[in-house]
């Protein structure tokens, strides 16, 4: 009952979305109010059905039932209840339907809160937005359906891939998606425009909400799911540049290009090309994570030819939404009208360059990804791009990104004064040059560029340190009148200036994280201490524990900081009998930002265990950065103001600030 | 029942869905536009230049170029009222009504299986389930979860060993085999048991590791029967037939009278010596060992039926005869293997010198006489 009934709502969400796709488009071209209106009740239906289809896999899910053959392969009665609700999500099926979910969530909310948008244009997203949601409806029914039955049930499922069973499911593949997906708003959005032939500075300003919100749950998905490789896998890594991580981060880059030239768009009516195209490419390439994810090509070129069907039904849709929409967007983008003129150096100048240098960082993560794949499909030649690659080609995009960071936000729109901006910045600059210096005294070994590095990070906090002390005139006014103007600033200036320093926060985690990472590999016995970065951790012993559906091997080490004792650590090794396979739980001590982590191995037969502890200092201001950049979304977010660009009159001088 | 009657409630919502916004006449009431925008936009000016944010000329400047986009809007506003076209009104609710139930149905149909009841867990323990089968694989479970709990039971090991291996689980056996060893001590018996676990894991070939559980067992017990079978069997299938034969003879000779296994050590011996009953060829045995067990009976069992067809055609073959009524008995059959012997000698009676073979085969199948 529950499991037909869930199978087919989704049917009727599929034929909801088919309606949804043709009725308003007419009703646009007839101005037919009603019509147009059918967008909306069907949006709404379809988030309704989609969601009731999703709560029925969740309750099959919860209740063990083995007659569906996605529980039975992916869940396990003895499983705990939140490792049976995460496991919904945990394979191909489930995780498609919690695509398509997040899909109409996203749809549901341009239908009910979408009162500001003009009625032809909501009638055409949504529309926009069915072409999409019926084409992967149609591709979970058709291939992966998660709602086939086994006629005669089995008594026990297969349970979830170990790995998987963990907090972190619960909330990387719901924050990812949400990203991912959200960004389809833009993209019908763009296309809606196109359609329609007018876009200008209001369109920016409608889409800016829907994309911030993509961006910051993309940044969060990619934060949080790097933090979960870290402590799951045991290797005490948290980017490995593999291509399923790459498929995040290409959305995220040009994403962020995105947001950043949308804002040049609503101020000043410019850009509006490439705004247009970059929403484009950011929801084909969220399109193509998902195709490099899904349909086996990742793991091996070879999958492709066992499940056939998959991957060649996702490639048909990646081509069908990337060609169709690039076609209409070249027929359609010259007869845009061209915006507002500005100079080179100017706020509009400098989120250009960020433009650039975003999207080129992007192909150069697309090159990388896409690049081996080729060549073994092609040549049969296998071959893997990692670290060194995108050390020489990612870093230094990454580098001249930063060093510009905190000049875009100072530079007034329009035309802009590089020098007193530089002079504005002398502070920040010296504080730079000042943590190299102390970097280069503390640091014993490591690469020379690391304390350049941490400088340029220290700049980026400084920067944008500036640009709110500037806003606001702190020191130069009196304390009431700055208290004044901060509360008075646009919270997307304060977006603006947390964003752009948890780049900098980040970029000194990476960096401390890399350099002057210790580590300590041996196999210990009981009582044996290992000294590692000023920590003493003493092996207390070995003890076997019994959990729900595992069997641990739990070791205890006394962790103690120049002789004190300091802490107990207890990592472990489960096994779990099902699937016959075993996870390894690394222990984390965190003092300040830094971590002590430590990883079993293989136990030998004397009784000794494999053990790998890490020193890791200032590991955490990695995820701190991100952190930092989504709240700084979440501010903007909350701006409920609308931004305008007060261009600066030519003859205007220097003593005035940029206009938010 | 019940369930149409969701789906049909479920289906009139979604109409609905669709009908609702054509049956009210709505007017453009609700919605935004880029005028207003801009209007905004101009508000915003002022507040910022109220708190100071921007200078005055920053202000007027942004005045000048967000009036310039005010205008042009307002100019491209879309002129003409919104119309109410009945004509595609009407269609779209056609489409709801006719459409929409005919898709959903014909996707549904060939996808869906409405007849199947779920069965979740909590049914599932009531003991609703049905059949034999079903209960003895969820005592299996049962006692593999109080395992989980207590693995250092070595009775219940004992216990489950050998009905995962009958449930065709050897790989589990296997691992239950070795943790009775583990936790109940050496003995024979259990490593000979650990050994036949093993190669039926390996699809009924006497892996090397297989033997060396029984060269253990054997050690532990020279008697041991089952260990001397097996080795037996390792030695045929390293094809030295000559050393199987004097490892059966010998066992055969010790054999107390009555003991079960003397017709399946006499078949085999007179497999070796007669050189006779060809097994299944080692592909067919590996390609069986990774289906489900009911789709392995099921091969066996064809097998088994078209040599009895080929037979009933063409009784000349004897050693065709005597691989019957052996696969009669392997499958435990003793009704159809009699019938099988007794239709073999109706079939050869002609010719004495293949009755005698006959004879003296199904004799050592143990159904001599």
């Amino acid at each position: 009952m529950i499991a037909e009934s869930g199978h087919y709502a989704l049917v009727l969400a599929l034929g909801l979305a088919l309606i949804q796709s043709i009725v308003p488009l007419i009703g646009a071209r007839l101005n037919d109010v009603a019509l147009m209106n059918v967008a909306r009740s069907t949006a709404l239906a379809q988030l309704l059905f989609v969601g009731a289809s999703f709560v029925a896999l969740v309750m099959l899910h919860v209740n063990s039932d083995f007659s569906v053959a996605n529980v039975y392969e992916n869940s396990h009665s003895m499983k705990p209840l939140l490792y049976k609700i995460t496991g919904v999500w945990g394979n191909h099926e489930g995780s498609m339907l919690l695509w398509v979910s997040i899909l109409a969530l996203f749809g549901g909310l341009v239908a009910a809160f979408g009162n500001n948008l003009p009625l032809s244009l909501r009638a055409h997203v949504l529309a926009v937005q069915a072409w999409v949601a019926s084409a992967f409806y149609l591709f979970i029914l058709v291939t992966s359906n998660p709602f086939l039955r086994i006629a005669t049930p089995p008594v026990e499922g297969r349970d979830l891939n170990p790995v998987l069973q963990d907090i972190g499911l619960a909330v990387h593949p719901p924050m990812l998606y949400l990203g991912y997906v959200g960004f389809s708003i833009s993209f019908s959005f763009a296309i809606a425009a196109l359609m329609e032939g007018r876009i200008d500075a209001a369109w920016a300003r409608w889409v800016r909400p829907w994309t911030l919100v993509a961006w910051i749950f993309l940044t969060l998905g990619i934060a949080m799911g790097s933090y979960w490789a870290y402590y799951e896998l045991g290797w005490g890594g948290w980017w490995f540049w593999d291509p399923v991580e790459n498929a995040s981060l290409m959305p995220w880059l040009s994403g962020t290009a995105l947001l950043h030239s949308a804002l040049v768009m609503e101020k000043r009516n410019a850009l509006k090309v490439w705004t247009i195209l970059l929403s484009i490419l950011t929801f084909s390439l969220s399109l193509l994570g998902t195709f490099l994810v899904r349909s086996g090509v990742i793991t091996s070129v070879h999958a492709f030819a066992t499940d056939p069907t998959r991957g060649v039904f996702i490639l048909l849709i990646l081509c069908l939404f990337i060609g169709g929409s690039l076609a209409l967007f070249a027929g359609r983008a010259t007869s845009l009208k061209q915006g507002g003129l500005f100079a080179p150096i100017s706020r509009e100048g400098a989120l250009v360059l960020n433009n650039l240098l975003l999207t080129v960082a992007c192909a150069v993560v697309l090159f990388g990804t896409l690049y081996p794949l080729a060549m073994e499909m092609l040549a049969d030649f296998k071959m893997s791009v990692g670290a060194p690659f995108y050390n020489l080609t990612f870093a230094p995009l990454f580098t001249l990104l930063l060093l510009a960071v905190p000049f875009g936000p100072m530079l007034a729109w329009k035309r802009g004064d590089l020098l007193g901006v530089t002079q504005r910045l002398l502070a920040a600059g010296v504080a730079g040059l000042v943590a190299v210096a102390i970097a280069w005294g503390w640091a014993s070994g490591g690469s020379t560029l690391a304390p350049l590095a941490i400088g340029l990070g220290i700049f980026v906090i400084g920067g944008a340190v500036t640009d709110i002390v500037e806003r606001t005139g702190f020191v130069r006014l009196p304390f009431a009148t700055v208290l004044h103007r901060a509360r008075g600033m646009p919270r997307s200036a304060w977006g603006t200036a947390f964003a752009h320093a948890g780049l900098g926060v980040a970029l000194i985690g990476i960096v401390c994280e890399t350099t002057w990472n210790s580590e300590y590999i041996a196999t210990m016995k009981q009582n044996d201490v290992a000294h590692i970065a000023g920590f003493d951790v003493k092996l207390d012993g070995l003890l076997q524990r019994q959990g729900p559906n595992y069997r641990e091997m739990i070791a205890e080490f006394n962790v103690g900081l120049d002789g004190k004792p300091l802490s107990v650590m207890t990592p472990s090794k489960r096994s779990f009998t099902t699937r016959g396979s075993s996870t390894t739980e690394a222990a984390l001590l965190t003092r300040g930002a830094s971590q002590l982590y430590i990883s079993l191995g293989e136990a030998n037969a004397e009784g000794a265990i494999a053990v790998r502890i890490y020193h890791k200092p200032l590991v955490l201001l990695i995820w701190w950065g991100p952190v930092l950049m989504a709240f700084g979304g979440v501010l903007s977010l909350s701006d409920r103001r609308l931004r305008v660009g007060a261009p600066k009159p030519a003859r205007a001088k220097q003593r005035l600030q940029p206009a938010e | 029942m019940t369930l149409w009657f969701v789906f049909a409630l479920m289906t009139v919502a979604a109409i609905f869905a669709v009908l609702w916004p054509l049956g009210r006449n709505g007017r453009a009431q609700d919605q935004g536009s880029e005028v207003a925008v801009y209007k905004d936009q101009l508000a915003e000016i002022e507040r910022d230049l109220a708190a100071g944010l921007i200078p005055a000329p920053d202000a007027e400047a942004a005045r000048v170029e967000i009036s310039r986009r005010l205008l042009a809007a307002a100019a491209s506003e879309p002129a003409m009222a919104p119309k109410s076209n009945l004509k595609w009104r009407r269609a779209a609710a056609v489409l709801a009504l006719a459409g929409l139930p005919l898709v959903a149905i014909g996707i549904y149909m060939p996808l869906g299986s409405p007849r199947l009841q779920d069965f979740p867990l909590a049914q599932r323990e009531r003991g609703s389930g049905s059949g034999v089968a079903q209960s003895l694989e969820n005592l299996v479970v049962q006692v593999q979860q109080h395992l989980e709990k207590n693995p250092t039971d070595g009775r219940g090991w004992n216990v489950l060993a050998p009905v995962l291996e009958r449930l065709g689980r050897f790989d589990d056996a296997v691992r239950a085999y070795r943790n009775s060893l583990t936790y109940n001590g050496e003995s024979a018996e259990r490593r000979s048991d650990l050994g036949e676990a093993i190669s039926a894991a390996a699809g009924g070939v006497v892996t090397v590791e297989a033997k060396a559980e029984f060269e253990r067992a054997q050690a532990l017990n020279a008697d041991d029967p089952k260990a001397n079978y097996f080795l037996g069997l390792a030695a045929e299938q390293d094809g030295r037939k000559g050393d199987a034969a004097t490892i059966w003879r010998a066992l055969l000779v010790k054999a107390p009278a009555d003991a079960p296994w003397r017709a399946l050590v006499q078949s085999s011996l007179a497999r070796v010596g007669g050189g006779t009953m060809p097994a299944l060829s080692d592909e067919t045995i590996a390609a069986s060992k990774d289906m489900a067990e009911g789709d392995r009976n099921a091969m066996v069992r064809g097998m088994v039926d078209r040599l009895a067809t080929r037979l009933k055609q063409n009784g000349d073959d004897v050693d065709g005869w005597l691989r019957l009524v052996r696969a009669y008995l392997v499958m435990g059959e003793r009704d159809k293997a009699m019938g099988a012997s007794a239709d073999a000698r109706q079939a050869v009676a002609s010719d004495a010198e293949r009755l005698r073979q006959l004879n003296e085969g199904l004799r050592t199948l143990g159904l001599g006489g």
